[in-house]
């Protein structure tokens, strides 16, 4: 520690002492999840690469079999189907929670007491497994015995996942459900982060609520809105559980997204070689996704928006 | 500096071991529960035990961990352990865990096209062996469910529990309401259609979104129209196989009875795990369901009434005109399996040998399956109906098991797991009409002998 005593320390701030404490101390703090990153990311991403140029069907011997595996998965009609299907889903349910949960978010930004209470209770259905979302939702929506029929209202006794449309309907709306809560979160964290003084002084201005909304906290909220995007176009590439209990796919293969297709193949139909492909593709558009985002959002996406302030 | 250590190691332990326990104990009450195990397992590490995994639908987990139990009881020194899974998380964790070398000492299983991807893959023992120095067992138990356990003309698995042909099942409640009577070939399903839907009451019962429900139909169909030679043709790995006329109209069939509204509204989101197709026919919803023999027990339990005050009428599939195929056969299970696998120790191969050749199909367990509405695969064992409530139902599934020239096993148990899982997919978009029988045929035919 070579720390020379400054006459006047607070001219310099601490992080910029060289040789400091915080600056030597940093990069081993990364470590264990440097460790976690390589364990259980990047070691089984290479074994998934490496499997997708073999023949496996789970249970005997690996053998390699070359570029077999994806010729079969790119000529399969089954992939631009399922792709389709995953971006129909990560769209219509971005075009459903974004605004959801930016309204709920600056609602719940405000600062009464009861705010908190509904944020409590907006907060659940994210606690939720989604297994158990699932298998409510089909118990409530079932044509014979679901909420529907029991309450004798006929508008609600649909065929609602035998039906191609009204079941895609059905997972966006049950995965909004579920999804909502944690973006608006995000909202609600950005919005406070908003300057007291820009409402103030629109206030003064004569500003009314929905032009300050409009004027202020919407532009302000540019990169929260990038955050939280990111979040559910990556995370919708991942979506699986809760259709694979939903709909299982169907009816048909109407609601069968990337990630459900990877499933069956590898563990329902054994065929580990393609199924493997397919996750690879999946990491592809996944990360050309979050790439475009970030471009979207600007070389400064992720510097602090206050600064600007 | 001597507490300082310790206090920080109690720390570690508490933070290391305190939500791996928990995550632990989550698994536990999750997933698998193990029954039957608390007065076996105690004093970790003396003899080695066999484990078992097992479906956990009742009635039947009732009756194997009952069996189990007893031969633990027997067998204090060489004990089976148990654990239940459901059916689908089952398929997909036996599979696994075979493939990891983790595999239970007894797989349980369907036969057929799974069993034979285990063998490929060495993972079960050949029985052969064990069922010639056992003739006496072999010879307890029906012919007819060896097929399935058989793979290249040697015993990878020892049939067990029950035989559980498909049966068309009717609400007679139903039938007064229209006043007709059950349907005695495919034209008069047919007819009754438009009289079903006429009263508000769904012709037939169907979970379609469990897939194998809607399989169970064309199994039927393609039977009676040409007889099993045609899906036999396709099991063989004959070339072009499902373009034989006799599926195009089996299919076609199939098709006009969808659209003719032959099916409970839903029936493709409906799944037949959750028993809601049953419900339908025993809460007068639905007047027909073809199912399983298995699903006579379920009835009885959830059902009220349905099935004790003599409500439930069943019969085989009726011919349809003009078919070829011999209407006193019949699909389905002829049997369930067990293996022994290859990684197992040779005091765990013993165990499991023993537990075969014992408890298994003891005169105990037979009981016990009879008691619950089922048919067990040992000969005479119409023997022990006599007494029961439902001897009825169970005289009839033994005597269309008995008398049965075919007893085809369920397709997608007999096809391998990649030609099964290519099936079921089409024949779901089937029965959703977004494919026609030609697309049908084209599409299985390029996964023959796959």
């Amino acid at each position: 520690m070579s720390v020379i005593p400054l006459p006047s320390g607070r001219n310099v701030p601490p992080a910029a002492a060289p040789g400091g404490r915080g600056a030597s101390a940093l990069p081993w703090l990364a470590v264990p999840a440097l460790v976690f990153f390589v364990g259980f990311g990047v070691i089984p991403l290479i074994g998934v690469l490496l499997l997708s140029f073999t023949s496996w069907d789970g249970l005997g011997d690996i053998s390699v079999t070359g570029f077999d595996s994806w010729r079969a998965v790119l000529a399969d009609p089954g992939l631009p189907h399922a792709l389709w299907v995953t971006f129909l889903v990560m769209a219509l349910s971005w075009l459903v929670q974004t605004p959801a949960s930016i309204l709920i978010g600056v609602f719940l930004a405000g600062q009464q007491r009861y705010r908190a209470v509904l944020a409590v209770l907006y907060f659940i259905p994210l606690l939720l497994s989604s297994a158990a979302i699932a298998i409510t939702y089909k118990a409530l929506l079932d044509p014979n015995f679901g909420l529907g029929a029991g309450l004798q209202i006929d508008v609600l006794v649909q065929d609602w996942l035998g039906e191609p449309a009204l079941a895609m309907g059905v997972v966006i709306f049950v995965v909004s459900w579920q999804f909502i809560p944690f973006h608006s979160l995000i909202y609600q964290g950005g919005v406070r982060q908003i300057p007291r003084s820009m409402y103030e002084a629109a206030e003064l201005d004569g500003a009314g609520r929905v032009r300050k909304f409009f004027s202020i906290t919407l532009p302000q909220l540019k990169y929260t809105v990038i955050t939280s995007s990111t979040l559910m176009v990556v995370g919708s590439l991942t979506f699986f559980d809760l259709i694979f209990v939903l709909t299982a796919g169907g009816p048909g293969d109407a609601t069968r997204v990337l990630a459900l297709d990877m499933y069956k193949r590898g563990f329902q139909a054994n065929l580990m070689g393609p199924a493997s492909a397919i996750a690879c593709i999946l990491v592809l558009v996944g990360l050309v996704l979050a790439l475009l985002l970030r471009r979207l959002g600007g070389r400064d996406a992720s510097a602090s928006q206050l600064e600007g302030a | 500096m001597e507490t300082r250590t310790t206090s920080r190691r109690t720390f570690l332990s508490l933070s290391m071991g305190v939500p791996l326990g928990a995550a632990l104990a989550a698994c536990g009450s999750d997933g698998p529960t193990r029954p039957g195990t608390a007065a076996s397992t105690g004093g970790g590490g003396g003899g080695s035990s066999a484990t078992y995994w097992y479906l956990s639908t009742q009635p039947q987990e009732g009756v194997r961990t009952r069996t189990m139990e007893r031969f633990n009881k027997a067998n204090p020194n060489g004990t089976i352990e148990g654990t239940t899974f459901q059916n689908d998380a089952f398929k997909t964790k036996i599979k696994t865990a075979i493939g990891a070398g983790q595999a239970p000492t007894l797989i349980w299983g369907w036969g057929g096209g799974t069993l034979r991807s285990y063998v490929q893959a060495g993972q079960v023992d050949d029985l052969t062996p064990f069922f010639e120095q056992n003739q006496q067992l072999k010879d307890r138990l029906f012919p007819s469910s060896f097929g399935a356990a058989t793979i290249d003309g040697k015993i990878y698995a020892m049939p067990c529990e029950t035989m559980q042909p498909i049966v068309l099942y009717y609400d007679k409640r139903a039938f007064e309401k229209i006043g007709a009577q059950p349907p005695q070939t495919w034209g008069d399903i047919m007819d009754l259609v438009p009289k079903f839907n006429a009263k508000g009451i769904a012709p037939f019962s169907l979970g379609g979104q469990s897939r194998w429900t809607n399989m169970m139909w064309l199994e039927f169909l393609f039977d009676r129209i040409a007889g099993p030679e045609v899906f036999q043709a396709v099991f063989d790995g004959e070339k072009d196989a499902w373009s034989h006329p006799a599926a195009l109209d089996a299919l076609g069939k199939m098709q006009e009875l969808i659209k003719a509204n032959g099916f409970v509204k839903g029936f493709s989101s409906i799944t037949a795990d959750s028993n809601a197709d049953q419900a339908l026919l025993y809460t007068g919803k639905a007047a027909m369901m073809l199912h399983g023999g298995w699903t006579y027990g379920s009835m009885k339990t959830d059902g009220g009434d349905f099935v004790s005050g003599g409500n439930l009428g069943y019969m085989n599939f009726p011919p349809v005109d003009g078919g070829k195929g011999d209407p006193g056969n019949t699909v389905g299970n002829p049997g369930q399996y067990m293996s022994i696998s290859s990684k197992a120790t040779p005091e765990q191969k013993e165990i499991a040998k023993k537990f075969f050749s014992t408890e298994l199909v003891s005169d105990e367990s037979v009981k016990d399956w009879v008691g619950t509405g089922a048919v067990p695969i040992v000969k005479g064992a119409d023997s022990a109906f006599a007494g029961s409530p439902d001897a009825e139902f169970l005289n009839f599934v033994y005597g269309i098991a008995v008398n049965a020239k075919s007893f085809a096993q369920s397709w997608d148990q007999a096809l391998s797991p990649t030609a099964a899982e290519v099936l079921l997919d089409n024949i779901s978009k089937l029965f959703q009409l977004s494919i026609s029988p030609q697309q049908f045929t084209s599409n299985m035919n390029a996964v023959i002998g796959k």
